[in-house]
C-alpha cells in the first residue's frame, strides 16, 4: 500500500480507499481510489455503468463497501445509513430526485431538519416557510414554500433537491448530475451557488456527463471506467479529449457506430400529437413527425420535456392523447398496447426496473411475454418453439445468462437490456420505440446495442430513441428531433447538428419567469431549423 | 452421489456449475418445503396415533381437504396476480343456498301459476353460474372501478353472505336427496358418492388441481398472470390486457367457490346460510403454504393444494391425538406465520445465492 502515506495530506477532507463492491454477480467498484479535495469541485466522471454512482451511495451511507474504507479527514469512518453519512456533514443530491410530491417545497426542504418550536415537539410553519424562502431566494427561484411538490415541474424539483441539500450543514455536498434537468439559465444560477459554496470551504463532489460543463466548474477530476479508477488530475492539466479518452479507454468511433444506409419509404407519421397535463396545460403540444425505414431518428430534450410521454402516446398507453398515426401509410386504428405491437410498434421502456423487467419470470419468459401467440402449440406454449426463439435472440444479441432458465435479477444491467430490446425484436416491430436504451449500462453493451439499431436499420426497421446523452443522440442518429415543453423545437439532420443548438433548443421556453421568456425568444431565433419546425405542422413534410 | 473434491480438482467451470446445481437443489427443497413438512406431519401424527396412517383415515382426510384446495386453486390465480379475494366463503354460501332452493323449493312462476323443478345438471349448472356473475362483479368494481382488491372483494363477503341469508330468510333447506317424482334426485352423489372407490370430492380436487395446474404453467394465459404479479406495469407494455386477465383470476375464483358451494351442500344434503364462513381465510392460509407470495407473480398450483393438504392433516391430526380445539387454532396461527417466515428467509438466500 503506497499510497496510504497520503492519506494525512492537508487538503484531502475525504478519501476512499480501494472501494470494491459487488452486486448480483458484477462488480461494480474494483477497487478504486477517490479524493476528495477541500473547498474544491472534484468531478467524478465515466460512462454509463461505469460505477459513478455506487462510489457516491457508498460516500453517502447509502451502500456498504464490500471491500475497503473511507477516511474522513485522516479518520477512518463506517457509514451504516444515509444518516450516519449526514451527521458526518456529508450531504447527497441525488440523480433521481427523492423528493415526498405530497408534501409542499418547504417540508420536503427541511425534512428531518424542521424548523420546531415547543422542544421539538411542533413543527413552527411560519418559521419553515421564512427558512425554504431564504434558501429559494438564494437560488433565485420565486418558487412558493407552500406550493406541493408534486406540481412543480422537474427542473423546479430539482431546485427544491439543491435547497435541500444546502438546508443542512455539509462540508462535503454531492451532486449526482444536478443539471440534467435544468435550463441554461438554471444552470448559471446552480454554478453560482457552487462556487458560493467553495468560497465557505464546502468541498463538491460533481458528477456530470456535460464535459464542457465539467471544464468550467470543476477543480480536480477523476475518471471511472468499467468499475476501475483510471487516471486524477486537476483541471488546468487537461482538456475535453483527455476526458474522453480516459473514459472510453478507445476511439469513439468504436462505441458510438454509425452506418450510412439506404433510407426506404415513411414508416411512421404522427401528425398534431397532443397530450393534455392532468393539471392543466400540455404535457405534449402539436407534435408532428414522421420516421422512414432504415431511418435511425434520436429525439433529445431536458427530463421533463415529454420525451417519454411522446413514446407512451404512441403506444397507447394515453387514451387521452388527440393526434393522428400511420404505420407504414396505413392509419392506426389499435387503441391497447397490444394492438399498437400487432400493428407494428413496440417500446423499450426508460426504466428497466420499473416498467421492463419481470423479476419473478425467468430470462426465457421475460423475452417471449410480449410474443406469447407465437409459441403456441394447440392450447399450450410450446416449449421448445420458445427456447429455440430466447436461443436465437441470445445469440444474435450476445446476450450472456448462464441458461434461459436463469432468472432475470441475476444477469448485469446491460444483459438485463438485451433482453427487454430482445422481448421487442420477438414481436417483428417495423418500428422500435427505444426510451434512454443505455441508461446504466457498461460501455461494451452499449457499443452492442449502437451495433444492433444499426444493423436492424439496415434491415428496414424505423427507430426512434430517446436519449440526454448528446454524443450519443450526435453520433448515432441520422436525424435529431428536439423536444423542450412538449413541442418539437428542433430538427436536425446528422450533418447539421452541433451541440450548442441542440442545447439551445432543448432550453427553448423553459427559463423561469417572464425575463427568461424574451431570452428563449432570442434563442428561438438562433436555430436554423425552428422555421422549417413551423412549416412541418401545417402540411405534410416533403421527404428529406 | 457426487464426490465433491473430484469435482473440485476439476476446472473452475465445472465448479461452478457443482455449485449451481446445489443451489438449484436447495432451491428445489424449497420450493418443496410444504410437501416436506406434509410428510413430516404425517409421520409424527402415524406415530402418535396407529389409526392414522389407514387408508380410511387418509380418504376421510383428502375428503376434507379436497373443500378446502378447491378453493386454494381459485384463490391461487388471485393471489399469483397480486390481488386477494375475501369473498370466497360467502360466495361458498350463496352457491349452497340456490342448489337448495332450486331442489327444496324450485322456482315458482306465479303467471302460470306453477312451480319448475330442475334436472340436477341444471341446479348444478345454475349454482357454477351464481359463482361466476358474482367473480365478474368482483372483478368488474376492481378492474373498471379501480377498487382495491381488498376492498372489493370485502364487500362481496358481507353482500354474498347477506343474499345467502335472504333465500331463506336464514333458515336451512334440508333434505336435498330430490324427489323421484320430481325427476331431481341424485344431488348427493356430487358430495357423497364414490368412482372406483374413490370419493367424488377427492376426484374433483385432481381435477381441477390438474386443469388449473395446467393452464397455470403452460398456457399464455397462465404466463401472463405471473407477469401481472411479478411486474403488472411490464406485463401492460407487453401488451398484455391487465384488466382482462385480472377480471378472468375473479371468475376463475368464484367458479371455484361455486363448485365447493355445491360440494358441501350435497355432502351435507342440506344448506344453511351460513355454509362457507370464514372458509375464506382457510384458502388463503393453504395458497400461503403453498409457497406463493402474497405480494404475487411466485407460487404453483400444487403448492396450494399440498398446503390445503397441511393445514387438513394438522387440523384432523390434532384431533386425532386429542389436542383441544382452542389449542388447534393456536397451532395453526403458528404454523402460518412460519411458513411466511420460511418464506422471506428463502428471498434473501436467494438474493444471497444471486449476489455472491
Amino acid at each position: 500500500m503506497k499510497g496510504s502515506d497520503q492519506e494525512h495530506a492537508p487538503d484531502i477532507v475525504l478519501r476512499a480507499e480501494g472501494i470494491t463492491k459487488i452486486y448480483g454477480g458484477t462488480v461494480a467498484l474494483d477497487n478504486v481510489d477517490f479524493n476528495v479535495y477541500r473547498g474544491k469541485v472534484n468531478v467524478l466522471i465515466g460512462e454509463n455503468g461505469a460505477g459513478k454512482s455506487t462510489l457516491m451511495k457508498i460516500i453517502a451511507g447509502a451502500e456498504t463497501a464490500t471491500r475497503g474504507r473511507l477516511l474522513l479527514e485522516g479518520q477512518p469512518v463506517h457509514f451504516k445509513s444515509p444518516r450516519e453519512a449526514a451527521r458526518a456533514g456529508i450531504g447527497i443530491i441525488y440523480q433521481e430526485l427523492n423528493l415526498f410530491p405530497n408534501l409542499s417545497v418547504a417540508e420536503n426542504i427541511l425534512l428531518d431538519h424542521e424548523a420546531t418550536s415547543w422542544n421539538g415537539l411542533i413543527v413552527d410553519r411560519r418559521r419553515q416557510q421564512e427558512l425554504a424562502r431564504r434558501l429559494l431566494e438564494r437560488l433565485e427561484q420565486p418558487i412558493d414554500p407552500q406550493a406541493l411538490v408534486g406540481t412543480l415541474r422537474l427542473g423546479q424539483q430539482q431546485i427544491v433537491e439543491i435547497a435541500k441539500a444546502l438546508a443542512r450543514d455539509v462540508r462535503i455536498l454531492i451532486m449526482d448530475e444536478p443539471t440534467s434537468a435544468l435550463t441554461t439559465a438554471e444552470v448559471e444560477v446552480l454554478f453560482r451557488v457552487i462556487r458560493e459554496l467553495k468560497a465557505q470551504g464546502v468541498s463538491i463532489i460533481y458528477i456530470s456527463h456535460k464535459l464542457e460543463e465539467l471544464l468550467r466548474i470543476g477543480d480536480y477530476v477523476t475518471v471511472l471506467r468499467d468499475s476501475h479508477r483510471i487516471a486524477e488530475a486537476p483541471v488546468s492539466a487537461i482538456d475535453v479529449n483527455w476526458i474522453v479518452e480516459q473514459m472510453i479507454g478507445r476511439s469513439v468511433g468504436e462505441t458510438y457506430i454509425h452506418q450510412e444506409h439506404q433510407l426506404g419509404p415513411e414508416l411512421l407519421r404522427v401528425e398534431h400529437l397532443s397530450l393534455p397535463r392532468a393539471g392543466g396545460g400540455l404535457v405534449l403540444d402539436d407534435v408532428s413527425f414522421q420516421v422512414r425505414a432504415g431511418e435511425i431518428v434520436a429525439l433529445y430534450g431536458l427530463l421533463g420535456a415529454g420525451r417519454s410521454e411522446l413514446l407512451e402516446c404512441l403506444m397507447g398507453l394515453h387514451p387521452e392523447a388527440t393526434g393522428s398515426l400511420w404505420i407504414a401509410g396505413r392509419p392506426v386504428r389499435g387503441r391497447t398496447v397490444g394492438e399498437r405491437i400487432a400493428e407494428g410498434l413496440v417500446l423499450v421502456p426508460e426504466d428497466r426496473q420499473r416498467e421492463g423487467l419481470v423479476p419473478t419470470l425467468s430470462v426465457a419468459q421475460n423475452m417471449v411475454l410480449a410474443s406469447l401467440r407465437r409459441y403456441l402449440q394447440g392450447p399450450a406454449l410450446s416449449r421448445k418453439k420458445e427456447l429455440a426463439a430466447v436461443r436465437r435472440l441470445m445469440g444474435e444479441l450476445g446476450i450472456k445468462a448462464p441458461s434461459p432458465q436463469t432468472l432475470i435479477e441475476a444477469l448485469s444491467g446491460g444483459n438485463q437490456q438485451k433482453v427487454v430490446v430482445a422481448r421487442g425484436l420477438l414481436t417483428e416491430p417495423r418500428v422500435l420505440l427505444l426510451d434512454e436504451p443505455t441508461r446504466g449500462i457498461d460501455i461494451g453493451a452499449k457499443a452492442d446495442l449502437f451495433r444492433l439499431m444499426n444493423r436492424l436499420a439496415r434491415e428496414g426497421l424505423g427507430i426512434l430513441f430517446v436519449s440526454s446523452e448528446l454524443r450519443e443522440v450526435m453520433s448515432v442518429a441520422d436525424r435529431i428531433l428536439v423536444l423542450a415543453r412538449g413541442r418539437l423545437t428542433g430538427e436536425f439532420r446528422r450533418e447539421q447538428a452541433s451541440e450548442e443548438a441542440l442545447v439551445a433548443a432543448a432550453s427553448v421556453g423553459q427559463g423561469p419567469g417572464p425575463a427568461s421568456e424574451e431570452e428563449a425568444r432570442a434563442v428561438w431565433a438562433a436555430i436554423p431549423s425552428v422555421p422549417q419546425t413551423e412549416e412541418r405542422r401545417d402540411q405534410p413534410r416533403p421527404r428529406v | 452421489m457426487r464426490n465433491p473434491s473430484s469435482v473440485a480438482s476439476r476446472e473452475p467451470a465445472a465448479r461452478r456449475s457443482f455449485a449451481l446445481q446445489r443451489r438449484q437443489i436447495q432451491t428445489i427443497l424449497f420450493q418443496l418445503r410444504a410437501f416436506v413438512a406434509l410428510i413430516i406431519l404425517v409421520i409424527i401424527f402415524s406415530v402418535l396415533s396407529p389409526d392414522f396412517l389407514t387408508l380410511n383415515d387418509l380418504t376421510i382426510v383428502a375428503e376434507h381437504v379436497s373443500i378446502n384446495a378447491l378453493l386454494a386453486i381459485g384463490q391461487s390465480f388471485v393471489i399469483l396476480t397480486a390481488g386477494i379475494d375475501l369473498s370466497v366463503g360467502s360466495i361458498v354460501g350463496l352457491t349452497a343456498m340456490v342448489a337448495g332452493y332450486l331442489i327444496s323449493q324450485g322456482l315458482p312462476l306465479p303467471m302460470f301459476g306453477v312451480v319448475v323443478y330442475f334436472n340436477v345438471w341444471i341446479v348444478i349448472l345454475v349454482g357454477l353460474l351464481v359463482g361466476i356473475v358474482l367473480g365478474l362483479v368482483n372483478g368488474l368494481v376492481i378492474t373498471r372501478l379501480s377498487v382495491a382488491p381488498f376492498i372489493a372483494t370485502l364487500g362481496m363477503l358481507y353482500a354474498a353472505r347477506g343474499l345467502a341469508l335472504l333465500t331463506s330468510n336464514g333458515a336451512t333447506f334440508p333434505d336435498l336427496g330430490g324427489d323421484p317424482s320430481l325427476g331431481n334426485t341424485g344431488f348427493p352423489f356430487l358430495g357423497t358418492g364414490s368412482l372406483l372407490g374413490v370419493p367424488m370430492p377427492i376426484w374433483l380436487m385432481v381435477l381441477f388441481g390438474a386443469v388449473a395446474s395446467f393452464v397455470a404453467s403452460r398456457t399464455p394465459f397462465g404466463r401472463q398472470v405471473y407477469a401481472i404479479g411479478g411486474n403488472e406495469r411490464a406485463a401492460q407494455l407487453s401488451g398484455i390486457r391487465v384488466n382482462r386477465v385480472k377480471l378472468l383470476v375473479y371468475v376463475i375464483s368464484g367458479f371455484c367457490a361455486a363448485m365447493t358451494g355445491l360440494v358441501i351442500a350435497s355432502q351435507l344434503q342440506a344448506a344453511q346460510p351460513a355454509t362457507g364462513e370464514s372458509y375464506e381465510l382457510n384458502a388463503i392460509a393453504a395458497v400461503v403454504l403453498g409457497g406463493t407470495s402474497l405480494f404475487g407473480g411466485r407460487g404453483t398450483i400444487l403448492g396450494s393444494i399440498i398446503g390445503a393438504f397441511v393445514i387438513g392433516v394438522l387440523s384432523d391430526g390434532l384431533v386425532l391425538i386429542g389436542v383441544s380445539e382452542f389449542w388447534q387454532m393456536v397451532i395453526k396461527g403458528a404454523v402460518i406465520v412460519l411458513a411466511v417466515v420460511i418464506d422471506q428467509l428463502q428471498q434473501r438466500w436467494q438474493k444471497r445465492a444471486i449476489a455472491a
